[in-house]
């Protein structure tokens, strides 16, 4: 029982037990808070792997940019309903017979695979590439192979990685992103009302937006 | 020896128990000394003294029985407060705060944790800390600490933004965001220190210390818990130990932000004296200590790295009064002048300076590159001697009290040999 064995069971356990609350819960926004512990456990078990960069991200990306919008959403808009959600027995059952499919597959998956290939259980704690070559493999200069085995491909094709660069498919994710996020913030903009002339000091004007500077479009 | 190296475990777990209780006391410890230099700057720069009483002459012991006024305060938590929540925020934005020092190095190899991400991974768990700040607010149960909560969590999330972006523009310079290499790059003169490499990284330190003032929620930028618009913001509903905690959050990520700083911008750990190689290794030769546990000069090693320890800390100390001295210096800004200097103004300065500092590394003459720093650091050293020279020469008027007298420091009734005429 080492101190990884320890520190694993402990993370696991940690994320485990709170994704289980994230679902259990009856308030939403403590759900949300539940899932900032669950999104922490997965960032640690990162960490545990020594994969710094990736476990650093997730808590960047996941945990300081997704959960906080979730949460500002639920918080100002969690009325009555949502306050004390009481879920019906029914849905209950279905819940809990998806869940236990989607386990299921996983953990079969998982068997079969190591059944397959019995030899190939190799440990991928510790060191793993660093900042710099995770740099050079973006651009395609060096490989940054994992240590890590490589399941359910078939004997017959090689396992040597050929240099890939990700740049460009990361700049079109990047453009794709740009895209959804004008695209919200069109969808997401005051509207103009096409009722009688509304005075510049209404109410109805408060977004804070001078005369001239609505886009287009009168609803 | 062999016991240590079979139980490398227990080693590893109890070494790791030692940093955090280190790291923990320091926060701690700095936090203390700051509550006391808040109130004695604030004080001055209103043209009052600040605590004089406790503990002598000048409020040594204040902060003590700040403590214990704390402690001892009702632990109340509001009925229409939402229980977990309430109780959960102080903690995670503690936890948010203090997990930043794991990665920051005090000195050469003396780090919690050495990592290749060092900058990325603090920049990653202090933001974390707007979590505790949103429960807190939510949780309160008040539309006072909903309204701060709001406020804090869209500018800390709107900060962090330009705030990476210029500590980016040092991690091109050194090419690591290792934060050991970055200070080791800095070693000799002060004209290697980062702030003096380009016009970009100059610019860029500015930047950065703005962003990360905001980042820390301090004035100007501290609409969240402004004292006179929202009574207390998202903390209106704590007090005793629980705001406390928020309070050695606050201070120990203001020492963080500082850190960063001192490290990519200011020379880390070096003194800056010039002609002098890293202080640890000349120690080792002038005490001339035969090799022994480590296969190093150890007792110099020891002493050199504790007196860039010493450099280290006084720096990020120096860099957390500037924050202070500007906090009761500017008045506040406004929620919307807040997000509009960020996303108007620091966002399109940190990504022009992003631009201009890569170009700067490529498509500029070798000599402009090679002498800028020199002249940049003769400007800075000399401007910073003129001014303080002219702050030592300028004759400053005691403060006049009612009775006449200038020495305030007497208690009891004043001799009249000292009590001047207006």
């Amino acid at each position: 029982m080492t101190l990884t064995d320890v520190l694993f069971y402990l993370l696991a356990a940690t994320t485990g037990i709170c994704a289980l609350a994230v679902v259990v819960t009856q308030n939403i926004v403590r759900a949300a808070a539940w899932l900032l512990f669950t999104l922490g456990g997965v960032s640690g078990l990162f960490f545990l792997l020594g994969a710094d960069f990736v476990g650093a991200t997730q808590l960047l990306v996941y945990v300081g940019g997704t959960l906080v919008l979730v949460v500002f959403g639920v918080m100002l808009t969690a009325q009555g309903p949502f306050i004390n959600m009481r879920i019906s027995a029914a849905e209950w059952a279905i819940a809990l017979s998806v869940g236990l499919i989607l386990y299921g597959v996983l953990a079969a998956s998982l068997v079969i695979s190591k059944q397959l290939e019995p030899s190939a259980g190799q440990s991928v704690s510790g060191e793993m590439a660093d900042s710099t070559v995770l740099g050079q493999s973006l651009l395609g200069q060096s490989q940054a192979a994992p240590a890590g085995y490589l399941a359910g491909i078939p004997a017959s094709v090689s396992r040597e990685r050929k240099k890939m660069s990700y740049l460009l498919p990361f700049e079109i994710v990047s453009v794709h992103l740009l895209v959804v996020l004008i695209g919200a913030a069109y969808l997401a903009r005051a509207k103009r009302r096409r009722s009688a002339v509304v005075p510049a000091s209404s109410p109805q004007r408060g977004d804070g937006r001078t005369n001239g500077q609505q886009l287009g479009v009168t609803v | 020896m062999e016991w240590l190296s079979s139980h490398k475990e227990l080693v590893d777990g109890i070494l790791a128990i030692v940093e955090a209780s280190l790291l923990v006391g320091f926060v701690a410890g700095s936090a203390v000394f700051f509550i006391w230099l808040e109130r004695k700057v604030a004080g001055r720069i209103q043209d009052r003294l600040g605590p004089t009483r406790v503990g002598g002459r000048f409020g040594w012991l204040q902060t003590i029985a700040d403590g214990v006024k704390l402690l001892v305060k009702e632990d109340l938590i509001p009925a229409d407060a939402d229980q977990m929540l309430f109780r959960l925020g102080p903690y995670i934005a503690f936890c948010g705060a203090f997990a930043a020092f794991i990665a920051l190095p005090f000195a050469n190899g003396w780090v919690a944790k050495p990592l290749s991400i060092g900058v990325f991974f603090i920049l990653a768990v202090m933001s974390t800390e707007v979590f505790g700040i949103i429960l807190a607010g939510y949780g309160s149960g008040s539309k006072w600490a909903l309204f701060g909560g709001i406020r804090e969590a869209a500018q800390m999330v709107s900060y962090e933004v330009p705030m990476a972006l210029c500590v980016l523009v040092p991690v091109i310079v050194a090419g690591s965001m290792d934060l050991n290499y970055v200070s080791n790059q800095q070693a000799g003169g002060i004209w290697n220190w980062y702030l003096f490499h380009d016009p970009f990284t100059f610019l860029a330190f500015w930047t950065y210390f703005t962003c990360a003032t905001a980042q820390c929620k301090r004035a100007p930028f501290d609409l969240a818990e402004a004292e006179s618009e929202l009574v207390a913001g998202f903390h209106t509903e704590y007090s005793g130990l629980r705001w406390s905690f928020f309070f050695m959050g606050e201070y120990g990520a203001m020492f963080a932000v500082s850190g960063i700083a001192v490290l990519l911008f200011l020379g880390g750990w070096q003194t800056g004296i010039p002609f002098l190689p890293e202080l640890s290794s000349w120690l080792a030769s002038a005490l001339g200590d035969p090799e022994q546990l480590y296969g190093r000069y150890w007792l110099g090693w020891v002493i050199g790295n504790s007196i860039n320890v010493m450099v280290f800390v006084v720096k990020g100390w120096v860099l957390v009064f500037v924050q202070m001295w500007v906090r009761w210096t500017l008045p506040r800004l406004r929620i919307d002048q807040v997000m509009m200097t960020c996303l108007k103004y620091l966002l399109p300065i940190s990504c022009a300076l992003l631009m201009g500092v890569s170009l700067w590394q490529v498509a500029v003459y070798p000599w402009v590159r090679s002498y800028f720093s020199y002249v940049l650091c003769a400007v800075c050293v000399g401007l910073f001697a003129w001014m303080a020279v002219k702050v030592v020469t300028t004759p400053s008027h005691l403060p006049v009290s009612v009775t006449g007298a200038t020495n305030l420091w007497h208690r009891g009734p004043i001799p009249p040999e000292l009590a001047q005429k207006p």
